[in-house]
């Protein structure tokens, strides 16, 4: 509880956590709030069918609080009407001069903020991706406050978590991405990192994950807790082994 | 929401582009072609025939008549059960569901272009009228194609948004040259743009309205023009699938011994 874990792609698509992430929280029977700003609604809702997860019926019944950020986006871009002056779209940076994030801080506060009677367990705020956000013409600055108070609302006051996928890589040029992500892994108390393999595609092993567990963090003097196995990805879980021990080998 | 990185002058993009629309017009898919550089009616006008069995058998008909018309009144004695089939093998379309093959060296008749709807969008035409939508600090050209593509999309019902459309049909969307100078954008041309944003924004956008409607999109892009790779990168986290096209024509790879079969290489990116 109250930990923030950061999910990393580096020349390979780290999705497959985000999936995992969320039909484990709604199956634990959490309050999740998702930020979903590249893919639509019914990308998620089929792979969590897969897993096993129905996420209509989670919505529904207001466990689930999803921001589909294509569709916010076209509503505020072709939206004719004039918003409610109480209720400011969550990506109201995209139009506005200012380029600080507060509407979406103010979106993920009141979504998470448990009424008197709420029968969910620890609230979870699960953010994929925040690379987008940069794209989107927000400063890293603004990226990183947005993050701090997300933090401080969700892990330090509500005792929820945190979960936020970056991109990143090695030769990268989007200094402000690298900026983001570097200042982000710093902060992490969890960082699982998935890589492609150096060697290039493998139809047996789609990449390699790297666990860091911050025990730094708490204890100082203490080394992080690295652990790496290989991955591969398929219908419906992820089968993990170690290095160079894939089924295709043995 | 696919994109292509041109090759340096343009040649093989320009084909694959017109492949995707040609594709289109043999589906009976509509199609919005979008540019700033040739006017989409040129680009319609060139794109390839399709190889379609009853053209293939007809023109092999005519040329086996006008050379060798003694050959067809030789009839079969002992396998005279194959007289009937045509005499060389039919097309590849015959077999295929999934995809056509083209002659590139000759045009699509007109016919068939105007068996499908398209709609066009060529920057200088359309600089007079205002955008009604929030540019959000984007780029005029950009706001403006945006605009005209969220109007066809919903007068056309691809979203779904008239109940009263029985049959669905899948837009294709195919854009020219995106980021270039003719669009208004100079990130080809400056290592520090003035606006980083605008074409990553388009291209946000861009992937909203094709996640909510039917429709398919091909945007090339003249990436060797454009210096800062940190917008590249966004733009390839932004895209489903990334190709680039690398062309021999011009550097020492057209003479070397290696690449002598090929015209260029075609990177998979994502």
């Amino acid at each position: 509880q109250g930990k923030f874990t950061l999910l990393r792609d580096t020349r390979t698509d780290g999705s497959f956590l985000v999936h995992h992430f969320l039909s484990f929280y709604l199956r634990a029977g959490c309050k999740v709030c998702f930020v979903a700003l590249l893919q639509s609604f019914s990308h998620y809702s089929i792979v969590a069918q897969k897993l096993g997860v129905n996420l209509t019926a989670a919505k529904e019944q207001g466990q689930l609080v999803f921001l589909e950020g294509l569709k916010s986006c076209l509503d505020l871009v072709f939206g004719e009407e004039e918003e409610q002056p109480g209720q400011p779209s969550p990506l109201q940076f995209l139009s506005e001069s200012t380029s600080d994030l507060r509407a979406l801080f103010d979106f993920v506060r009141v979504s998470l903020a448990a009424p008197a009677g709420d029968a969910w367990k620890g609230p979870v705020l699960l953010l994929d991706d925040l690379s987008v956000l940069l794209s989107l013409g927000a400063t890293p600055v603004a990226v990183l406050d947005f993050i701090h108070y997300c933090r401080v609302c969700v892990c330090s006051r509500l005792k929820g978590n945190v979960v936020v996928l970056v991109h990143s890589s090695e030769d990268s040029e989007d200094e402000e991405n690298e900026l983001v992500v570097n200042s982000l892994c710093h902060h992490s108390d969890l960082i699982l990192w998935a890589e492609g393999l150096a060697t290039g595609f493998c139809k047996d092993v789609h990449g390699q994950i790297r666990i860091i567990q911050r025990v730094s963090l708490q204890q100082a003097g203490e080394q992080d807790l690295v652990q790496i196995y290989q991955y591969k990805i398929q219908d419906r879980n992820v089968t993990f082994f170690a290095r160079g021990l894939s089924a295709a080998v043995l | 929401l696919v994109f292509a990185e041109e090759d340096k002058y343009g040649l093989y993009s320009n084909l694959l582009f017109k492949y995707f629309l040609a594709e289109g017009v043999v589906c009976g898919h509509d199609l919005f072609v979008a540019s700033a550089k040739e006017h989409p009616d040129n680009i319609l006008k060139e794109l390839p025939a399709p190889l379609l069995d009853d053209t293939y058998g007809k023109e092999l008909g005519d040329e086996a008549a006008a050379i060798k018309s003694e050959d067809f009144q030789d009839s079969m004695k002992i396998a005279w059960r194959y007289q009937n089939l045509p005499k060389m093998e039919a097309s590849p379309t015959s077999y295929t569901k999934f995809g056509h093959y083209y002659d590139v060296s000759k045009k699509m008749s007109p016919e068939l272009i105007q068996s499908v709807k398209w709609h066009s969008f060529y920057l200088h035409e359309e600089l007079s009228s205002q955008p009604k939508m929030k540019t959000c600090n984007m780029n005029d050209a950009y706001a403006r194609l945006l605009q005209s593509l969220q109007r066809i999309i919903s007068q056309g019902g691809f979203d779904g948004s008239d109940p009263q459309k029985k049959q669905k049909n899948v837009l294709r969307i195919g854009i020219q040259s995106l980021g270039s100078l003719l669009w208004g954008d100079d990130i080809c041309c400056s290592d520090t743009p003035e606006d980083v944003h605008s074409l990553t924004k388009f291209l946000y956008v861009l992937r909203g309205l094709l996640r909510k409607s039917l429709s398919a999109c091909i945007v090339t892009i003249p990436a060797h023009l454009i210096q800062n790779k940190a917008i590249m990168e966004r733009v390839t986290n932004l895209s489903d699938v990334v190709v680039g096209l690398e062309s021999f024509i011009g550097s020492e790879r057209e003479t070397n011994p290696l690449y002598k079969d090929y015209h260029g290489k075609f990177h998979l990116q994502q």
